[in-house]
């Protein structure tokens, strides 16, 4: 058995993961990635839109700073973020931009003089500034008060992923590609590690480190409907989760994105409505100024994903063979925008569909997009629960994002959170020395290979492993989706539970050997089913309605009793249900929780407590 | 009725003994806007669980399902069926070492490559946090934004002659990298210093033209102006070098 030792093991290479290595690195340590493929082909990279940070260069962004965009995240988040961490974020986001420029990214730039933009479907003209010439230019999204997205075309993750694994190569961060993290080795106290498999022979490998950091990006592949590339598919939440000590936190909190495409669920940019792009009905009628009169397309993503879904139960959705679906409009920008700033949605609209956006319109319907709940950790980006396990990025709940986050704070998130999260871990590093315990490794080892000879042989029975995470796939899109009720989470869980004990009788149909996509698939089914249920049971037990959590039945945000965070925790494997338990939503409060300005206003005022 | 689709798939599992490489046949019921995506899903998930192929994105921007479909390198994810014949023979990249059936190693190659070409900014600059960001023309960001659309598919270099005769060769996705540098205002490289990484046979004069990489990019790059420009800038590097002597 090969045994890797380094000093930080990042499990993931995206942005998040990079960023934190670079940051080790750059302190004299020794990081090494691990990543299911190789580092640029991490789902960082699909990020088309852009990275909020208030530099406020262009005229449209003037008199932005990092109050107005801690305002508007935590406004954004439903008043369920921490405070604390959004003013971290926002005050090193620009700076954060700032390095990654000087570090190779083509962020575009200022051009001055006159431009025209639109807004909701009608022209309007701008004129930047000469003084401002070739500083970074931002563009418009949803939710925010000023023009603060800094972008590059509509490959931002593409190009800034490019260039922070650049710099991972010169700074010497070694990627361990095609190598699947399967479980975490510790003692119940400290993390010293993870068991891995090989996916270019299939063997077990053993990796050590003084620090872990989880940085494997979102888990939507626990849904059927999704935006997210396949190795989304919270593998290593699983296996925090299956440590019985660290706690997910806000699992129920599932973002759906306004505009996946029909039938295939690829995400077109949120970019298409902020430089203008409208969405219209079956009548080619649009629909969301009578809803959102002052926001209108450019709410933030969880009031759009609700009015579209609303407006579609009115009857006034498209019918296709593959349901209902509304339309987006990006026609009156023009060939040279779309084959331009937005060639991606062009590509994608042309290769996928057989749609022309210059001429088409574009069928979309919210799909699952982002997971604003993950492994919960502290401002530092320590996970609660082990000692020497950190996580940063989407795969953590540090948790700027409450219960909605604003389009371009998850891609600016991912390198903000990675920069002060590795520096954290650094001056950990500075500060520990460890012993690993050999029986403590060989036992992990055991464990795990005592799981692939059961799933080879069929010890346990011979579910088919497909066939029970499509179970898991329908039971979660019935009934933890975009609106939600006791009834629909009711049966959620409890054909969630019937799945996690078909999750544990899965025996493999193939002989298991060599790489074996089925054995990767059965190795990870029942922590997945596991996630689904703390996705249901705390959506079931949060009775209010908040950000993208939204309950039919208790549709107000009820900020007297639910101003918290959901902490998961899977105490026992037998248990069939995780244990659930709440901490304040925010220790700091710089703005006290107050009207969004858009979306529902019902709120039942936290000065409504009793003392 | 709707087609019934036969496939031919490469098959070969190097960690088993007993594998042999053979071609496989699977047939399947085509659908609507079917796409290679969900019909490798499809004949994992119903005929062979054991079927080995790479797909991350499914969306064309990771480059991770390039295969050689029905002889050409591509992207499986953004090929539809109902463009193929009713015989469609899949196999995996050529020059890549083989993982197992369709799946092979380009990170290993690519990584390797990032080293070859020292695949960074090369700036003595420090970075200043208090500072605001150095300006650069916005034509000059969208022209290096151009050639760092690389998706790192792996499918120019199969279709390469050079590539598939000798392991050493760059080749395109290499001398894009190093053109993306070369025309960053920030890299101090002189062409000088370009010269040492791509001056040689294993270089830029290595390529023979064909241009099969700017056929099969799935991202559409000027591949061919790019070789046009660094062959020119390296023959007039080169010659310098010579009456220098």
């Amino acid at each position: 058995m090969q045994t890797v030792y380094t000093d930080l093991l990042v499990v993931g290479a995206g942005l998040a993961g990079e960023r934190a290595a670079v940051e080790a690195a750059d302190a004299g340590f020794s990081a090494i990635c691990l990543s299911l493929v190789p580092a640029r082909r991490s789902h960082s990279s699909a990020a088309q839109g852009g990275m909020q940070a208030s530099l406020g260069n262009s005229v449209m962004g003037e008199g932005d700073c990092p109050d107005v965009h801690f305002e508007d995240t935590v406004k954004g988040s439903d008043w369920g973020c921490d405070q604390e961490v959004a003013r971290l974020f926002a005050d090193a986001a620009p700076i954060e931009m700032r390095r990654l420029a000087h570090w190779g990214v083509p962020w575009n730039r200022v051009v001055p003089g006159k431009s025209i933009y639109f807004k909701g479907g009608k022209q309007f003209e701008k004129v930047e500034k000469e003084e401002k010439e070739g500083l970074i230019m931002a563009r418009s999204f949803g939710g925010t008060a000023k023009w603060r997205t800094c972008y590059t075309s509509d490959g931002t993750g593409h190009a800034v992923m490019c260039t922070m694994d650049n710099r991972c190569a010169q700074m010497g961060v070694e990627v361990h590609d095609k190598t699947e993290a399967i479980a975490l080795i510790h003692d119940g106290e400290t993390c010293s590690g993870v068991v891995a498999r090989c996916l270019r022979s299939g063997e077990l490998r053993v990796y050590l480190a003084k620090a872990v950091m989880i940085a494997s990006g979102g888990f939507g592949r626990i849904y059927p409907n999704t935006t997210n590339a396949v190795i989304c598919d919270g593998g290593a939440h699983a296996m925090c989760v299956d440590t019985g000590v660290v706690p997910m936190g806000n699992m129920e909190a599932v973002q759906f994105h306004p505009t996946g495409i029909v039938p295939t669920d690829i995400l077109v940019t949120e970019g298409c409505r902020g430089d203008g792009g409208t969405l219209l009905d079956v009548n080619e009628k649009r629909f969301m100024d009578i809803y959102e009169p002052e926001k209108a397309e450019l709410a933030s993503r969880d009031v759009v994903s609700r009015w579209m879904t609303h407006h579609m139960r009115e009857g006034h959705g498209v019918k296709s063979p593959y349901g209902e679906h509304l339309w987006l409009d990006i026609r009156h920008l023009g060939e040279e925008h779309i084959t331009g700033k937005l060639r991606e949605v062009y590509e994608i609209c042309t290769s996928f569909l057989g749609v022309n956006p210059i001429h088409q319109l574009i069928p979309v319907r919210p799909t699952q997009h982002y997971s604003m709940g993950g492994v919960r950790t502290n401002k530092d980006g320590a996970a609660y629960g082990l000692k020497g396990l950190f996580s940063a990025g989407e795969a953590a709940c540090w948790d700027m994002h409450g219960f909605n986050r604003l389009g371009g704070n998850s891609l600016a998130e991912t390198v903000v959170a990675g920069g002060i999260v590795g520096r954290k871990i650094a001056e950990y590093l500075k500060g520990c020395e460890t012993i690993f315990q050999t029986a403590l490794i060989s036992d992990a080892v055991k464990r795990q290979q005592t799981r692939i000879d059961a799933l080879v042989k069929c010890r346990n029975g011979s579910e088919n492993v497909y066939r029970v995470r499509a179970a898991m796939h329908e039971a979660l899109n019935k009934g933890a989706n975009i609106f939600r009720t006791r009834e629909g989470l009711d049966a959620c869980v409890a054909a969630l539970q019937e799945a996690l004990v078909r999750a544990k009788n899965v025996g493999l149909r193939s002989d298991g050997k060599g790489v074996n996509p089925e054995l990767a698939a059965a190795l990870k089914l029942e922590g997945q089913v596991k996630l689904a249920l703390m996705v249901a049971y705390g959506a079931l037990m949060r009775t209010e309605s908040r950000g993208s959590h939204n309950r039919e039945d208790f549709p107000a945000r009820n900020d007297r009793d639910w101003l918290t965070r959901t902490l998961a925790i899977w105490k026992s494997p037998d248990d069939t249900l995780p244990t659930l338990e709440y901490e304040p939503a925010t220790t700091v409060v710089e703005i006290p929780p107050g009207d969004r300005g858009y979306g529902k206003s019902e709120i039942i005022s936290a000065d409504d407590k009793k003392e | 009725m709707s087609r019934l689709l036969k496939f031919n798939i490469f098959r070969y599992n190097p960690e088993d003994t007993l594998s042999t490489p053979h071609m496989e046949e699977f047939v399947l019921e085509e659908t609507d806007a079917m796409t290679l995506f969900i019909a490798l899903n499809r004949i994992r998930e119903e005929q062979d669980p054991s079927l080995q192929f790479d797909f991350c994105c499914r969306a064309g921007i990771c480059g991770s399902c390039g295969m050689v479909i029905n002889g050409r390198p591509g992207l499986a994810c953004h090929t539809k069926t109902k463009d193929l014949p009713g015989e469609i023979t899949l196999l995996p990249l050529p020059v890549f070492k083989l993982v197992g059936d369709l799946s092979v190693d380009t990170g290993s190659w690519f990584r390797e490559m990032y080293t070859r070409t020292e695949s960074w900014i090369h700036t003595d600059k420090e970075f200043d946090p208090a500072a605001l960001e150095e300006r650069m023309d916005n034509k000059t960001a969208v022209g290096i934004y151009e050639l760092e659309r690389c998706v790192e598919c792996g499918c120019c270099i199969s279709a390469c002659g050079t590539a598939r005769l000798r392991e050493d060769f760059l080749g395109a996705a290499a001398l894009n990298r190093v053109a993306r540098f070369l025309i960053d205002p920030r890299d101090q490289r002189t062409d000088a210093d370009y010269y040492e990484i791509i001056g040689n046979d294993m270089g830029i004069f290595g390529c023979m033209g064909l241009l099969a990489c700017e056929d099969v990019c799935p991202k559409h790059l000027p591949l061919q102006n790019q070789l046009g420009f660094l062959r020119r800038k390296m023959g007039i590097t080169s010659l310098k070098r010579i009456f220098r002597k």
